[in-house]
């Protein structure tokens, strides 16, 4: 890092700490996990989900459903995306409990597209939530992109929720970073159950890291604290994929 | 134009795009040219350029006659295909003397100037300005104005740039040959062998008579020729609701003097739709290249607009995005900005609700990403009464307006969702090794390489497909399954078009919707097992 890019991420830093009032962090809906962001999700900033198996993407639909609230959502993804992990359904956002009638699907043709596209949609402050899929790595995506889809989002104040599939995490300038896996029901009922995550925050600018068992009320829009049961899997490693397979998502 | 084919040859060799290809006024050196066409399978002459009409040789003539009289004649077979698409773009190209121009094939293009020839200093400055234009660009032309398209027809091929008085027409007309008429050769010969010869002869003789020998359709056509009746002019392009355009003495290259130009079109294009009460829905940039060709530009707007500077701003990306850029060549001497579609505004888009103001401000960002990616990559969602769970939301683009539509829910309320957040785009077939029970989920399955096993399966959902859609059916059943079906007998409708849904949760938590296609049958025909999406 040179001394201006360093200057210019201490600015970053600093005005980080000069939050204007009118952005509310986005709280998850339980306590513990809110204590240790701080009262929530940063609003106005770049959030990265990264995927270890399918469950993920629900993950980060639901993060972006909390923080669009009643405004648009935009999703944009590359054509590659949608087939290899499918398009996104309307109705199964419905059926998290989002609004299909503020969903905006962008398809872009490639991840070079997809960048340029959120930078001009995180310059809207009228923008509810921007979820970007992008997967494996593009070479686009590297830190200045990073820095500047974050510069944007603070300016604005629309967060940018940054879903990667089959990735590895990079220098990034992402407020926080998880680290998503979806974890079984309730083994104490038979049926099937709320979705469940295990989520990890592995970076986290402004405060401590931790690891969550995460559980999805659709009905009210807000994630309950599930408790971990002894058929626990163990937790899929922060720095590489939990394994060839599911890298490959094959 | 009556020596197109030729004319489209010799340019191509000179060059098309020179631009001032000067009309071939004294070919002396111009070699005779004829191109052939075939009717009733002999080879005739169909066009011929102006050297070998000096030598005596005529359209009509049977080509080996013409051979015989010429030695070493060239002859180019005839292309009517290519000799019509340069008529379409010499009428697109005409565009800039009035929106109102119609193809007269083989070789004609008939325009309405009602209430343009002002502009061009009136008609008789007009009619040589088109003429020199076109000649200008390497064609011979002929051209007439008369008050029908009928009569000028006649007069351009056979009267060379008369210009008919209103009401006067029959008397341009009066000295021409029958062959103006146009009736085809049948009539032309039965007119002949009556003994008439000019126009004005056939137009002495009684109504009855010429209807008795020659039919009602010709009396109608005579009729209308003389300026009794009019057959309206079909245009080429449906006429844009507003315009405003700018012509330029001098080509224009440069970048920014176009975009000068284009900044006081959209001014004034602006200040019209204000005038009218009216914002713009389509919006299109013609750009008119000195050497003939156009381009067009089209942008696309959700909302009614009216703003000047973001209809640039919409062209720009527009420009941007295109595979070739736009290509002034030797310069553009018109440029013109349509509104092809006008709306009326609602007084409401200009108040300072924040909320209004939040809506049209999403609506011009879907307008611009429209732009730059193409409107099906914007993409909204609209509900559908089907049970289909792929039909159920369609998307449509982001800039149609009717979104309306009650979402329903599938689940009950405090269930875990029942449609899949992601799915397929395509059902992926699964492989599973065990058998499994009867009706129910697979024990375990193979996808995309990898195993799963299954832990928690809820289910069977059945959801019939609509299966008095017939189209919808054949569609749905995939083609392989169809004929594995055929080979083993089983007549494909005997198999209820249904699918058996099931959720299910893998070890780690993963959680799927598979399906099963059909119904178990007691033939022994194993039903084959789909991947259709993924739950959060």
């Amino acid at each position: 890092m040179n001394k201006s890019e360093k200057l210019a991420d201490l600015r970053h830093f600093l005005a980080r700490y000069s939050l204007p009032p009118d952005r509310p962090a986005i709280s998850l809906g339980f306590p513990a996990a809110d204590a240790v962001l701080g009262g929530g999700l940063r609003r106005g900033a770049l959030h990265e989900v990264f995927a270890s198996d399918w469950g993920a993407s629900g993950f980060a639909a639901c993060l972006a459903i909390l923080a669009a609230g009643n405004k648009p959502l935009f999703w944009i993804r590359p054509d590659y995306e949608a087939l290899e992990y499918g398009t996104l359904s309307a109705t199964g956002l419905l059926e998290l409990g989002g609004d299909p009638r503020n969903l905006f699907l962008l398809r872009a043709p490639d991840a070079g597209d997809a960048l340029c596209a959120t930078a001009d949609i995180l310059a809207c402050p009228h923008v509810g939530a921007v979820v970007l899929e992008l997967s494996g790595a593009p070479r686009c995506l590297d830190l200045v992109a990073s820095r500047r889809l974050a510069l944007l989002a603070e300016e604005s104040g629309v967060t940018l929720f940054l879903l990667r599939e089959g990735a590895m995490p990079q220098p990034s300038a992402a407020a926080t970073r998880w680290q998503v896996h979806s974890r079984s029901s309730h083994p104490q009922n038979d049926d099937w159950g709320a979705p469940r995550f295990g989520a990890q925050l592995t970076r986290h600018r402004l405060g401590a890291l931790s690891d969550f068992i995460l559980e999805w009320d659709s009905e009210n829009g807000i994630f309950h604290e599930a408790a971990a049961h002894s058929g626990a899997v163990v937790a899929a490693p922060a720095d590489r994929p939990a394994d060839a397979s599911r890298q490959r998502r094959a | 134009m009556p020596r197109l084919p030729t004319d489209r040859l010799t340019r191509r060799a000179k060059g098309a795009h020179e631009p001032n290809a000067a009309a071939p006024k004294t070919d002396v050196k111009e070699a005779p040219l004829v191109i052939a066409g075939r009717a009733s399978n002999a080879l005739y002459v169909h066009a011929l350029n102006r050297s070998a009409q000096r030598l005596g040789l005529h359209p009509g003539q049977p080509l080996a006659n013409a051979r015989a009289m010429i030695e070493g004649l060239a002859v180019v077979p005839a292309d009517e295909k290519a000799d019509l698409e340069l008529l379409e773009t010499i009428a697109d190209w005409c565009d800039r003397f009035t929106p109102l121009v119609a193809g007269d094939p083989p070789d004609g293009l008939l325009l309405d100037i009602t209430g343009v020839a002002h502009l061009f200093g009136g008609e008789v400055a007009m009619l040589n300005h088109v003429r020199e234009k076109i000649a200008a660009q390497g064609f011979a032309v002929q051209a007439a104005i008369a008050g029908t398209s009928l009569a000028a027809r006649a007069l351009a091929r056979y009267a060379n740039g008369t210009i008919a008085l209103p009401g006067a027409e029959a008397m341009s007309l009066a000295p021409l040959p029958i062959a103006a008429l146009d009736c085809g050769e049948e009539k032309l010969r039965a007119l002949k062998r009556a003994g008439l010869k000019t126009f004005a002869q056939v137009a002495d003789r009684g109504r009855a008579e010429l209807a008795a020998r020659l039919g009602a359709d010709f009396l109608t056509r005579l009729h209308v020729m003389l300026g009794a009746e009019e057959k309206p002019l079909t245009p080429r392009r449906p006429l844009p609701d507003l315009s405003a355009a700018q012509r330029f003495a001098e080509p224009v290259v440069t970048q920014e003097v176009i975009a000068k130009s284009l900044h006081a079109l959209a001014t004034a294009l602006s200040e019209i739709l204000e005038r009218q009460g009216q914002g713009l829905r389509l919006l299109e940039a013609v750009f008119f290249r000195a050497d003939g060709k156009v381009e067009r530009i089209t942008v696309r707007t959700g909302a009614p607009l009216r703003d000047p500077a973001v209809m640039l701003r919409l062209l720009n990306q527009r420009l941007e995005a295109l595979a070739d850029p736009l290509d002034p060549g030797f310069g553009f001497d018109l440029i013109r900005l349509e509104a092809r579609l006008a709306e009326e505004t609602h007084p409401a888009e200009a108040s300072f609700d924040t909320d209004e103001n939040a809506r049209w401000q999403i609506a011009f960002l879907a307008d611009r990403l429209s732009a730059r990616f193409g409107e099906h990559r914007m993409q909204r969602f609209v509900p559908q009464d089907t049970h289909i769970p792929e039909a159920q939301s369609v998307a449509i683009p982001a800039q149609d307006r009717d979104f309306e539509g009650n979402w329903t829910r599938k689940r009950r309320e405090n269930d875990p969702p029942l449609r899949p957040l992601r799915m397929m785009e395509k059902p992926e077939e699964i492989k599973d090794g065990l058998p499994v029970a009867p009706d129910g989920p697979p024990k375990f399955f193979h996808w995309r390489q990898c195993k799963y096993d299954v832990v928690r399966a809820e289910g069977p959902e059945r959801i019939a497909l609509e299966w008095w859609k017939e189209d919808l059916r054949r569609r749905l059943i995939p083609h392989r399954e169809q004929k594995r079906r055929i080979r083993l007998g089983v007549a494909p409708k005997l198999l209820p078009p249904s699918r058996d849904y099931f959720r299910v949760e893998t070890h780690q938590g993963l959680r799927f919707w598979l399906y099963r296609d059909g119904q178990y049958q007691h033939n022994g025909l194993a039903p084959r097992w789909y991947m259709h999406g993924v739950f959060a």
